[in-house]
């Protein structure tokens, strides 16, 4: 007998491409950027990165779109731009 | 803070993966981030039903780098109290054995085994993600659900008061109980840290606020979650060996006139928006009670 143990590995986009659930595009003005990281930190779906000089870039096949970003940015770095 | 400061205390490695199926604004997938990052990755999560069981993802792929149990209800304390005697039998060092589970699927409905692997002080940690409702089969009120709020069972506002769950499994004598928000993610992983270093039970209580089941808009999660600790409604505190002590923002609201009047918290979310001014002002004076407790527990210890 051959026992099936249904396992699953981990896979970014385990739920397709959910950028395209957004309805608001976050985008970042990096001339107002002070790069205090709180965008990053608050991200709940890890789609910020940080690059190599701890700059974010939004990862736009995965950014759902919620705004947390935006809202918590405090001086107002991040612009929120209806998707066409 | 900035940029260096919450490098130093959060890691860049991240363990739950973008593209995974939560809601936009979710209070779990935070909670989650924070989680694994304090961690390190170096953890078997047992998961009963929740949001999270649909946030793990669809079968075959996974939203997150660590195995995961996927369990029912009334099982996951005592099934990781299992997974942990066995990985001690085997020699395995390092790795922890978390329970994450929702409100519901804590103070009502896995209480019982949360409580015995609590009484044998088994060496797990118990994350309860409390978004106050039964949210995945669509908002039903639970236990921990507060006074006066909207759920589809409580058309007209919750008439009973929220469990005090962390003072509950704290009366368990365990080393070490801790409150937190997803508001505070600092907080969160520090006592994250804290608490592993413990053998034996640990418990952390992470509020949620969850915009589908609150009613509220999807940026608004951290908001509105820092606004339930600077209004007073939740307060974040650890208890460690029986000691208590008042951590983070929370450790300067004793002085009530430092706290914001609840109505602050209560009127961005639509769950609250039937309240009368007296039900706002009963909960008010609850949250002044509540603090005039705390105090005598800070004069204690
Ligand atoms: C024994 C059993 N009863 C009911 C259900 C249906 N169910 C699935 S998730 C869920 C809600 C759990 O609520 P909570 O623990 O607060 O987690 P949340 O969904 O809010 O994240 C329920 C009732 C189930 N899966 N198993
Ligand atoms: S909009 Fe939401 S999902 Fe997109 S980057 Fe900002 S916080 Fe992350
Ligand atoms: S929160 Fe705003 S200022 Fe801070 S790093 Fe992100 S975009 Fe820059
Ligand atoms: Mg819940």
């Amino acid at each position: 007998m051959r026992v099936i143990t249904p396992i699953a590995k981990p896979k970014e986009g385990s739920a397709g491409l959910t950028g395209k659930w957004r309805i608001f595009k976050p985008v970042i003005n990096y001339s107002k950027c002070n790069n205090c990281g709180l965008c990053w930190l608050y991200c709940p779906e890890a789609a910020i990165t940080l690059d190599g000089k701890n700059v974010p870039k939004i990862v736009y096949e995965y950014c759902k779109g919620c705004g947390i970003c935006a809202n918590e940015c405090p001086v107002r770095a991040i612009d929120l731009i209806k998707e066409e | 803070m900035g940029m260096k400061g919450i490098l130093r205390v959060v890691p860049k490695e991240e363990y739950l993966l973008p593209g995974n199926p939560s809601c936009p604004g979710c209070p779990a997938s935070l909670g989650l981030r924070y989680l694994l990052k304090a961690l390190g990755g170096k953890a078997i999560l047992v998961i009963p039903a929740s949001c999270t069981s649909i946030i793990v993802g669809p079968y075959p792929f996974s939203s997150l780098r660590v195995p995961v149990l996927n369990i029912a209800f009334a099982a996951a304390a005592s099934t990781a109290a299992g997974i942990s005697e066995a990985l001690k039998v085997k020699g395995k060092e390092g790795i922890q054995v978390v329970v994450w589970a929702g409100d519901g699927g804590t103070a009502d409905i896995g209480l019982q085994a949360l409580s015995g692997a609590a009484e044998r002080n088994s060496d797990i940690l118990y994350v309860c993600y409390d978004n106050e409702a039964y949210m995945n089969t669509g908002i039903q009120r639970s236990s921990l659900t507060p006074y006066g709020a909207w759920t589809t069972t409580t058309p007209k506002g919750k008439v009973e008061e929220k469990k005090n769950l962390p003072m509950i499994v704290a009366e368990h004598k365990v080393p070490y109980v801790a409150t937190a928000s997803v508001g505070y993610p600092i907080d969160l992983i520090l006592k994250v840290r804290k608490a592993i270093k413990y053998r034996g039970f640990k418990y952390i209580h992470l509020h949620a606020p969850c915009p589908y089941g609150w009613r509220f808009p999807a940026n608004k999660t951290v908001e509105v979650a820092k606004l339930a600790v600077k209004t007073g409604i939740w307060v974040l505190y650890e208890i460690e060996n029986g000691k208590f002590r008042l951590t983070s923002l929370s450790s300067s609201l004793i002085d009530p006139s430092k706290r914001l009047p609840v109505n602050k918290y209560l009127k961005l979310q639509g769950r609250f928006k039937h309240l009368s001014e007296e039900d706002i002002s009963r909960i008010q004076e609850r949250v002044n009670t509540m603090w005039d407790e705390l105090m005598r527990l800070v004069k204690e210890s």
